[in-house]
């Protein structure tokens, strides 16, 4: 991969049931100034999109609405509906 | 940096929540363990296994002992929650709140268990005889709206008035 490409890649993360449906625990996928709604339609729509609507969307470590911008380099993290305690 | 909020895979040994927290001017430390339980609603649990975003769940635990600090005054506190496969009766998670007088203690260690219930990324998966399954709020209690808690998106709308 060339450095340019590299430095427009995001990394997506997932948990639980998710990590589960996608059969990874992240991807790497070119999302430079997507939404995390245009992520989830480029990206992760073979895997079932409503799974990720209902999950809580995180970037780098703080909670994110959908229409936040995702820059390269940034973390995504999808997080299902939480069950700690 | 003294850590008061963590995660781990080992054990958790009560005490050393506590111990995080004794202070001169307390007179009150409040602690909350969460253990597993064998039987919901009827139903064998043979064992659990919770997994959790690390990073950000250390954070967020760690948020939890701000607003405490915020809304009580005077405290301190430690969290720790456990990931990883969990048999019945271990802890799961263990709190310790130290403030000058009781009220505060008990009141505070029950906001926390709360909140971490609601923002922060950990995640049990339900081991039974005959199958397996990830437990999320959205199907014990209440779905998200927005994909988001609605406590969060609160903050959210705080955060952009100030």
């Amino acid at each position: 991969m060339k450095r340019m490409e590299g430095e427009r890649m995001v990394e997506v993360l997932f948990f639980a049931e998710l990590r589960d449906v996608v059969g990874k625990d992240k991807l790497t996928v070119a999302a430079d100034g997507m939404t995390i709604t245009e992520l989830k339609e480029k990206w992760l729509t073979s895997y079932g999109v409503e799974k990720f609507n209902v999950a809580m969307v995180a970037i780098n470590e703080e909670y994110a609405p959908d229409d936040t911008l995702v820059k390269a380099g940034d973390v995504i993290a999808f997080i299902p509906p939480v069950s700690g305690g | 940096m003294e850590k008061n909020y963590w995660i781990t895979e080992e054990p958790i040994q009560l005490q050393d929540v506590m111990d995080k927290v004794v202070r001169r001017e307390a007179g009150a430390i409040s602690t909350f363990t969460g253990i597993v339980r064998e039987f919901t609603k009827g139903k064998r649990t043979l064992y659990l296994e919770y997994q959790a975003y690390i990073p950000m769940a250390e954070k967020k635990l760690a948020q939890i002992g701000q607003e405490i600090a915020e809304k009580w005054g005077n405290t301190k506190t430690a969290i720790v929650h456990r990931i990883g496969k969990l048999d019945i009766s271990e802890i799961a998670v263990a709190i310790a709140v130290s403030t000058p007088h009781r009220k505060d203690a008990f009141e505070a260690s029950e906001y926390a268990i709360d909140r971490i219930k609601e923002i922060v990324p950990i995640w049990k998966k339900e081991h039974w005889e005959d199958g397996t399954l990830w437990i999320g709020d959205q199907q014990e209690t209440t779905a998200y709206k927005q994909g988001m808690p609605a406590k969060v998106q609160m903050e959210m709308k705080q955060g952009e008035k100030e």
